[in-house]
């Protein structure tokens, strides 16, 4: 009798548990925020100083830092790790935190899985990168792993490649599910669909994206493990099989995937623009809309990856006109950043400005992907630099950016302090050069006839390469500047109000600065 | 990593961090994509210039309307925000509008690609077979196959002596075909996905083993035109370029007669008796062409994925099994089959192994003659 009174006496004073085990055996939303977002910065440096590594051999023609077998282990390492390692478990980091907080939830639905999402990440980020040491050297097929080059021909490290994209898969698939099971049943009343805010959304669509295509990427992993071990031939053409149906599978997960990397960011982009225009976000509802569409049209599009494959002229056409369609939802959301920031009364603190340095960049992005949907254009565009350029301006000034503008948003909330305002604008525009003059002269490079995934080139591409190289190391060293700024923030600084940004909504700014461990144990009235 | 490379460093930095000052360099220019030289890639061309212009006014016309509101909303002028935020048909006009300007682009589009899948034979007919890290060229109506390999100097490319003008764009062997003629290349490949580009041909299609997929082109200008392979294809990626010649026929006819000639003698070499030392002159090259990426020039491979050949007991006393690994390459493994090789290279190139690195001294030092692989070709019972 007297230990129940003695736990719930505990109930009041309920706060984090001391020392390491406070991290191993955490069921609470925010620390595994927390932890997801410090381990995505972790594997963010170590992906971008494999991307260092590449833009340091190609500062110039000749090979002069690294083999071509070693070049290629960091191009496949480079792509893996920023894509599963960087920019998902940051948003999932920042669902982790922001979903109950915004939907006046008490956690995440699922607290326990949630702990052994995150803790599987480290062992197969372990896995992928201890493959380096291996005899044979890590994964050198690229991030795209297309078959026969990763299964036949592939190093032995392959089986562990393997292991790994499995556990992150599983990873993956468990966070998607806890956030559609809070999402779903754990809205305070009053938190309609409707009225969700739009990282809310974002990321329950993100979420149900995960969930339809991570097990597709699971299956083109497992036939390969099949193929390499078991005597299948599902990519082997001496066998049987058919190389290009990896390619099917591959992309079939693959496009969506890419929007699993930025739909979060329309989310989180849509709440900054509108806090510091002080205005409420124009057309909602076709927002919510526009998300919807892309989602659903990221299906019918993964072969625009495989105009060159030999597909029938039909299937050309088909995804072609697919491929433009998306055009169309995309477009709606910028008009609607646009208009939400026109008549508004502006400011440019250091969120904002990544914001809008998203938008534009974003924009620039998604013009190139238009022009790479155009099939005969494609032919000249296809696997060159102006892809490399495309993608990159959707996902670093993209994607990253959009983190980058979320921690400097939220950090107040998450840790009582102000960042520091100089310093962030600092951060931002070193950033913002270092990504343009990295990224836009391989715009030139790829139209000029260079292809990706070549250690050595041809002089012609000598010039701009160098660029490129100049401004990656900007960008890369910039961005210890922001490790700098965010632990000042963790350990002082000037103290936020509840409320931080003067035009902020929704109810993560109810409650107080740092937001307490446990939040909304009482589900908030919402009107 | 050779000295003169961080001799140069500071004053490339120099020139880099200086990109206007230095106008004479043409590469700053390198900026869009080149014409071509058929009627295809002409088209291509124009399709990519008037998709770029429809999406800089795009991006001119949203970025004006951004920076004019961040020029004139600011908190400072405009310190109380409109309170408007939903439109229906503002909404339904850009919507519909962007919808219209992409069926504007979807129609040229659609009507060039509809050129370009023209499937029918050509004049020429050019099966192109690309190997790690090579293409292979098989002239289907003349009989005449021959290899295309890299010609650059290893020592440019480890920066041990200046670069030349054709650096990693040229071959030993470029592939010929005539003026004004369609040529139509059937495209596959041997070991792993590669993909033959040509820009001034606009033609890029992949090399898929167990696929043949098509392209033709049509060239009415002579000249040498200049391509790569843009699929990842191992190690050696960057270095399998594709160098086209475009000659009127009438030397188009010489060189297909030369390609005959030189076949026939090679065939006389297969009968002719070879002594060990001639065998391994041979052989240097073959090896220094075909076998070098993997097995190194020193024989020692690289450990966990290519085998080492000096020391091999199969090198050293294996005869018959070694000569069965290149007709039929390992099952399971990167050794290829090197079948398409001729007898007498296959045997020069069998017996370089066999005689260097110390293989002879500490095997039996038997050496392969061609008539060991015509032998080896025969139907077995």
């Amino acid at each position: 009798m007297s230990a129940v009174i003695e736990n719930h006496h505990d109930d009041h004073h309920h706060g984090p548990a001391k020392g390491l085990t406070r991290w191993l055996y955490t069921t609470n939303h925010k620390d595994i925020g927390t932890l997801y977002l410090w381990f995505s910065f972790a594997m963010f440096l170590i992906g971008g100083a494999m991307a260092l590594v590449i833009r340091a051999e190609l500062f110039q023609p000749g090979m002069q830092i690294v083999e071509p077998e070693f070049y290629n282990q960091m191009i496949t390492l480079h792509g893996l790790i920023m894509i599963f390692g960087g920019v998902m478990p940051a948003f999932v980091g920042l669902a982790n935190w922001l979903v109950p907080m915004m939907i006046g939830a008490p956690d995440m639905a699922l607290p326990r899985m949630n702990n052994l999402s995150f803790w599987i990440l480290p062992f197969a980020f372990f896995i992928l990168l201890s493959s380096l040491f291996m005899e044979g050297g890590a994964p050198n097929f690229g991030w795209t792993f297309y078959a026969p080059l990763s299964t036949t021909y592939a190093p032995p490290s392959v089986t562990f490649f393997i292991f790994s994209v499995h556990i992150m898969g599983a990873s993956s698939i468990m966070g998607a599910i806890n956030v559609v099971v809070t999402i779903m049943n754990m809205r305070a009343p009053g938190v309609t669909l409707m009225k969700m805010p739009l990282f809310v959304w974002s990321w329950l669509i993100t979420a149900y994206l995960l969930i339809a295509v991570m097990p597709v990427l699971a299956g083109a992993v497992t036939m390969m493990l099949m193929d390499i071990h078991f005597g299948t031939s599902f990519f082997n053409a001496a066998g049987g099989g058919d190389p290009v149906l990896f390619q099917h599978i591959f992309w079939f997960f693959g496009h969506p995937e890419v929007y699993i990397m930025i739909l979060p960011a329309f989310g989180i982009v849509s709440h900054i623009i509108e806090t510091f225009s002080r205005k409420q976000l124009f057309g909602y509802s076709s927002m919510v809309w526009a998300m919807l569409s892309i989602a659903i049209l990221s299906f019918v599009v993964w072969a625009h990856h495989m105009f060159t494959v030999g597909l029938p002229l039909a299937a050309e056409l088909f995804f072609m006109w697919a491929t433009m369609l998306i055009a169309v939802p995309t477009g709606v959301k910028v008009f609607n950043w646009v208009a939400t920031m026109f008549k508004g009364s502006l400011t440019f603190e250091t969120p904002m400005l990544f914001a809008i340095a998203f938008v534009v960049l974003f924009t620039i992005g998604g013009l190139s992907g238009l022009m790479l949907a155009i099939v005969p254009a494609d032919f000249q565009y296809h696997d060159t630099y102006f892809v490399v350029a495309h993608f990159h301006y959707v996902l670093v000034p993209g994607a990253i950016f959009s983190i980058m503008a979320a921690v400097y948003y939220w950090i107040p909330k998450w840790s009582g302090n102000m960042y520091d305002e100089r310093l962030g604008k600092l951060h931002f525009w070193l950033s913002f050069i270092g990504v343009n003059v990295t990224f836009f002269p391989q715009h030139f490079i790829g139209l000029a006839g260079m292809p990706r995934r070549y250690p050595d080139y041809a002089l012609q591409f000598a010039d701009w390469n160098m660029v490129s190289s100049v401004g990656a190391f900007l960008f890369g060293v910039s961005q210890i500047l922001f490790l700098f700024i965010v632990l000042k923030t963790v350990m002082g600084g000037k103290k936020a109000t509840d409320q931080v940004w003067e035009g902020a909504r929704g109810l993560e700014w109810t409650v107080a600065s740092p937001a307490p461990y446990h939040t909304f144990t009482t589900p908030p009235k919402v009107d | 990593m050779s000295l003169k490379y961080f001799q140069n460093l500071p004053l490339k930095i120099f020139s880099a961090l200086f990109v206007f000052a230095s106008p004479m360099q043409a590469d700053w220019f390198a900026l869009n994509m080149t014409r071509g030289v058929t009627d295809i890639s002409n088209e291509v061309f124009e399709l990519h210039m008037l998709i770029f212009w429809i999406c800089v006014a795009i991006g001119v016309v949203v970025f004006s309307v951004m920076f004019y509101s961040m020029y004139a909303h600011t908190k400072k002028k405009n310190p109380v925000a409109a309170s408007f935020h939903e439109n229906h048909k503002l909404e339904i006009a850009w919507t519909i509008v962007p919808f219209l300007i992409l069926i504007a682009m979807a129609v040229p589009a659609s009507k060039t690609l509809v050129k370009i899948y023209d499937d029918e034979a050509g004049d020429v007919n050019i099966q192109v077979t690309g190997y790690q890290w090579k293409w292979q060229y098989n002239y289907l109506e003349d009989d005449i196959s021959f290899f295309s390999n890299l010609s650059t100097d290893m020592d440019e490319i480890n920066n041990l002596v200046p670069k030349g003008e054709n650096y990693l764009q040229e071959v030993d062997e470029m592939v010929v075909i005539p003026a004004g003629k369609k040529v139509r290349f059937l495209i596959t490949a041997n070991d792993v996905i590669h993909s033959w580009w040509m820009p001034a041909f606009a033609i890029k299609q992949d090399a898929i083993p167990g696929f043949v997929n098509t392209a033709w082109t049509k060239v009415d200008k002579p000249g040498v035109y200049r391509g790569k392979c843009t699929e990842l294809c191992g190690k050696n990626h960057g270095f399998m370029p594709i160098v086209v010649k475009v000659v009127e026929q009438e030397e188009y006819d010489q060189w297909v007669n030369g390609k005959k000639q030189a076949a026939i003698q090679m065939a006389e070499l297969t009968t002719k008796d070879w002594t060990a030392q001639e065998l391994v002159e041979r052989g240097e090259s073959v090896y220094a062409v075909n076998c070098v990426a993997c097995h190194q020039t020193n024989g020692q491979g690289i450990p966990g994925i290519f085998p080492a050949l000096a020391g091999s007991d199969i090198v050293m006393n294996q005869k018959d099994k070694n000569i069965e690994i290149l007709m039929e390459g390992v099952q399971g493994a990167a050794m290829n089959s090197f079948s398409y090789l001729s007898e007498v290279e296959l045997a020069a190139v069998i017996t370089y192994t066999r005689q260097s690195w110390g293989n002879a001294e500490n095997g039996d030092g038997e050496i392969v003659v061609p008539k060991d692989i015509v032998d080896y070709k025969k139907p077995k019972i």
